[in-house]
């Protein structure tokens, strides 16, 4: 596979027929609501298009994003796409290592400056000048500042790029923050979750090898696409939840019945995510079908956000301040009421035995 | 003279306490106060709403005793409470409150609105802003030993009177007697005849009694314009007969404050528990009727209603022993709608009926429609009542209406269908 | 801020400065109202049966004669809107849940639909005592921009939480978000407002009721 060989050329090779390409072009089309004269465009743009050069920088990760992506049980058109771009530089996959990985990185930024899409996964260490995350002996701070200069754009996989993710979590102590808190001059698309679903990152990178441009995204960075309605606007449990039928434990009738989640915990009704209409493994679940309630794993801070168990009702530690506001307000009410003793005991002080001629001015 | 209105807001400092402090907290301005209070019921005026004449101790209290009104007061941002407004509020404290207490009965969080009244008083007083009716009658109690400026002579006069019309001596200044009697200048003056039902009625129950030549005056109206100093002297003159007599109780005549005066506030007043007991004349007539000593030869045939005098049952705690006595000694009764401890003011308690003031007056008319209403649904003409000052408030709106009703007082009555 | 991160500051720093400025301000006040003390009484009392503070507490809760009939609104509504309040408060699944997770206590709650009727006919009556307020003579006299700000506290909550339960005008997440900021608010405010009473009444009635008691009168 050479970098001049077109996608469609690729497919061809590798035995897929055209017309499978094209009705995943529709589907993705469809999936990203844009409208039906798209999926041709779609599988024109996509058809031609050049491997574009992707560079692919891990950071304060754990590899879910990875595994997410590449751990298709059946080779599918979203492999065949990741096939077709270009990865100069991903530290899992590649089969380069030490000096010679770091050329390759090298290279890529030379030759593609300006072009290459810049992958990122994890969060960015800012504590001690970045020195809690280094890649031969450079900051994550670092490379993503000089890989960023040269990228056309950058695409934030997972909710720790995103949004700084797990290593952000309470107390936090690596400083970590997301890319779009470090990088403010170039297009940042954010691909939340833990993980994220992978053919929304495909869906992400046909619609810049289509039009050249990131899709439409939310207040946050995502692509409205995908996180346009919540877990829970698209749940089928969500009649449940209207009747008011809830399970109460993860082994009661109500949970054997399929009823409404949100008691224990499900953070559905929160968060914006495709998970209740693409799911996952090749549409075969998500979590709530499998019945555990949604953790809100794409939006930001899920970590802190009361725990995964808690009703959406309940906060996370409201009892904080008990302590400290019981006493400030006892000390304020005894200090009012020496100060008011003494107010009262001057004027029983003050007071003179009233007489007949008090009584008139 | 020496009134200031230095003196009024150090009498409000001195009398706010946690009830008072608890009632503001708690007030919703719900408004069922005004409901309660015959001069709004009457007039449709809400500034006769209860709440609102305790505006000038609100605002003392706020800013004398919690911190964000203290905090207000020194950045200048709390309206301090000026000779002017109290001014303005005399009408509204006096004219305008009996201190009945109906209020105290229905707010709903519990508020004593006539506790606060009663403290409001104190700094009205000496900040020289009681109406000059009850300023006056304050001061003849003080200066001439009671409101009507009634001496001893007097006194000694209807003594002589009764005994020669009883044939029974009425004992003076005996040390050692079961009760010392207190009267009411109102009743020596003008029912004299209640001294000697009371002689006949101690001879027959066989128990020992006296007058005190030092102390005969029950009323005290330093307790209605709110001047402790001076109802402390005033009450201290009962005290000091009834304990140098060594009588075991002292005997409060009908009228209510008077009661109120030397049972509940006396006391408190003294700073210190007396060493005798005190009984309203219609508590020891109702012991005495549960005993089967009072007898009546017959009884009144005309149906007659009860009008409860405030300080005597809802504010003096006398409740069941009217009605008992009143059944008694006729032949219908028939209660009021609103009866007992939630009975309606005559309109001149508390002081009220001392001011004479033309618009006080009218006010007064005005409010007494409550209880010609009442009455009027009984469909009776014979009303019975056990207070002096009632009696007078309610015969001048009798007489102002010109309705033909008979107005009685409860222990002459049963005095005149005594058995002999 | 987007609205989720709103709705964790709500539930979560908020809530928690909400809960201690509550608890800051109610002590404050209360030692600042019942340390003011009061004279005992010395005349010797009378006993009657059902004169104490105690029974004043639970009688005062029912109108007194008469005053039913002169006030229906004051006491129909107010039945209405504070037993509403109560059931709304007390008895929503998910509040229970959350008093649950503070406090360990839980118990039965009512069906959703029974909630959201209650909370219609609660909203109802909560309109019809503001309309009063503004159209009776001596509440509109007595009426300051305390009491008006009280309405709006109290009714805010029961409002949003409503919306936010039927999914009503605005995203689930945002309304659940001003909903928890708008009780967060009302907690802030309750001591240094006439909802104060909802403690303080509890001590006037006892208070009342001893005083007129030891007069042997049951008020």
């Amino acid at each position: 596979m050479n970098k001049e060989e077109t996608l469609l050329d690729h497919m061809e090779r590798e035995g897929m027929s055209r017309r499978t390409f094209l009705k995943y072009c529709a589907s993705l089309a469809s999936l990203m609501a844009l409208p039906p004269t798209a999926a041709a465009a779609m599988a024109e743009a996509l058809g031609k298009a050049r491997r574009p050069s992707v560079i692919w920088l891990p950071f304060q990760e754990c590899t879910g994003c990875t595994e997410s992506l590449t751990r298709s049980h059946t080779p599918s058109v979203e492999g065949m796409i990741f096939d077709m771009i270009s990865l100069d530089y991903q530290e899992t996959l590649m089969a380069a290592a030490g000096h010679q990985a770091e050329e390759a990185l090298h290279n890529a930024m030379k030759d593609n400056y300006g072009k290459y899409v810049l992958i990122v996964d994890g969060s960015v260490a800012t504590g001690l000048d970045g020195a809690y995350s280094c890649i031969a002996g450079r900051s994550n701070l670092d490379l993503l500042k000089e890989a960023a200069q040269g990228a056309a754009a950058i695409v934030a996989l997972g909710s720790c790029a995103a949004f700084g993710g797990i290593p952000k979590a309470n107390p936090n102590p690596t400083g970590a923050v997301a890319v779009s808190d470090i990088i403010k001059d170039k297009p940042i698309v954010n691909i939340s979750g833990c993980p994220p679903i992978p053919v929304v990152i495909t869906g992400v990178l046909a619609h810049y090898l289509t039009f050249g441009t990131l899709p439409e995204l939310d207040g946050l960075g995502r692509p409205k696409a995908f996180y346009g309605e919540t877990i829970h606007d698209r749940c089928y449990r969500r009649p449940f939840y209207d009747q008011g039928k809830f399970a109460k434990t993860f082994d009661d009738e109500g949970a054997r019945k399929g009823w409404c989640l949100f008691e224990l915990g499900c953070k559905g009704p929160v968060t914006y995510n495709a998970c209740a209409t693409t799911k996952w493994n090749d549409s075969t679940s998500f979590p709530i079908e499998s019945g555990h309630g949604c953790i809100g794993c794409s939006e930001p801070d899920f970590w802190d956000a009361g725990g995964f168990y808690k009703a959406l009702s309940t906060p996370a530690n409201p009892l904080k301040y008990v302590g400290a506001a019981a006493a400030v307000g006892v000390a304020a009410g005894a200090a009012v009421s020496v100060a008011n003793r003494a107010s009262k005991n001057a004027a029983k002080a003050a007071h003179e035995k009233t007489q007949l001629t008090d009584l008139e001015k | 003279m020496t009134a200031s209105l230095q003196k009024g807001i150090n009498a409000l400092k001195e009398v706010i306490d946690a009830p008072v402090a608890s009632f503001f907290a708690s007030c919703v301005h719900c408004g069922l106060c005004a409901e309660a209070c015959l001069f709004y019921t009457e007039t449709g005026d809400p500034k006769y709403t209860p709440i609102h004449k305790l505006e000038p101790l609100k605002r003392v209290y706020r800013q004398e005793y919690t911190l964000l009104g203290r905090l207000a007061k020194m950045a200048g941002l709390a309206k301090p409470v000026s000779d002017d407004e109290l001014e303005a509020w005399s009408e509204l404290v006096y004219d305008s409150c009996t201190m009945c207490g109906r209020c105290s009965m229905v707010c709903p969080v519990g508020n004593d609105l006539t506790y606060m009244i009663r403290k409001l008083r104190e700094g009205m007083a000496v900040s020289g802003h009681a109406p000059e009716g009850i300023i006056m009658a304050t001061k003849r109690t003080v200066d001439q030993g009671g409101p009507m400026g009634l001496k001893w002579p007097a006194v000694q006069n209807v003594i002589k009177h009764q005994e020669t019309d009883t044939g029974l001596s009425i004992p003076v200044d005996q040390a050692g007697a079961e009760y010392m009697v207190l009267l009411s200048s109102m009743e020596v003056v003008n029912y004299p005849e209640y001294l000697g039902a009371l002689a006949r009625i101690f001879n027959k129950a066989g128990i020992t009694w006296t007058l005190s030549s030092e102390a005969y005056e029950a009323t005290n109206a330093g307790i209605q314009i709110g001047a402790s100093d001076l109802a402390r002297e005033i009450v201290s003159r009962i005290v000091n007969a009834a304990e140098k007599l060594g009588v075991k109780k002292v005997l409060s005549p009908e009228c209510g404050h008077a009661y109120m005066a030397i049972r509940w506030e006396g006391p408190n007043l003294m700073g210190r528990p007396y060493k005798f007991e005190v009984v309203h004349v219609l508590e020891m007539l109702d012991e005495l009727r549960a005993k089967g000593v009072l007898k009546m030869k017959d009884k009144l045939k005309t149906p007659v209603t009860l009008h409860d005098p405030c300080q005597i049952v809802r504010r003096g705690g006398v409740l069941n022993a009217p009605e008992a006595l009143v059944r008694e000694v006729v032949v219908e009764f028939r209660p009021m709608t609103d009866h007992g401890k939630m009975n309606w003011c005559c309109g001149g308690g508390g002081g009220a009926s001392a001011i004479h003031e033309p618009a006080a007056e009218a006010l007064r008319f005005t409010a007494f429609k409550r209880k010609k209403s009442q009455l009027e649904e009984t469909g009776v003409n014979t009303m019975v009542t056990f207070c002096a000052n009632c009696r007078i408030t309610l015969e001048e709106a009798i007489d102002h209406y010109e309705m033909n009703t008979q107005l009685l007082g409860l222990t002459e009555l049963l005095a005149e269908h005594l058995e002999d | 801020m987007n609205e989720m991160e709103l709705l964790t500051w709500a539930r979560g720093t908020a809530l928690n400065l909400a809960i201690g400025l509550f608890l800051l301000g109610m002590l404050w006040r209360l030692v600042e109202i019942y340390t003011l003390g009061r004279k005992p009484d010395l005349a010797p009392p009378r006993k009657a049966e059902g004169a104490t503070g105690w029974h004043t507490i639970l009688r005062r809760s029912l109108s007194p004669p008469g005053m039913l009939k002169r006030s229906p609104i004051s006491y129909i509504g107010g039945y209405i809107f504070h037993i509403g309040l109560f059931i709304v408060v007390f008895l929503f699944a998910q509040h229970i849940k959350l008093i649950q997770s503070l406090t360990g206590l839980y118990w039965p709650g009512l069906p959703s639909q029974v909630i959201d009727a209650v909370t219609v006919v609660t909203l109802a009556t909560m309109l019809l005592v503001l309309f009063d307020r503004i159209n009776n003579p001596v509440k509109r006299f007595l009426s300051t921009f305390g009491d008006y700000l009280a309405w709006a506290l109290t009714f805010l909550p029961l409002l949003t939480g409503f919306l936010a339960a039927k999914h009503l005008l605005l995203p689930y997440t945002t309304m659940l978000a001003i909903h928890i900021l708008s009780v967060e608010l009302l907690l802030i405010a309750l001591p240094f407002t006439k909802l104060i009473h909802v403690f303080t009444l509890f001590a006037s009635r006892w208070y009342n009721g001893d005083i007129n008691g030891k007069r042997g009168v049951p008020v």
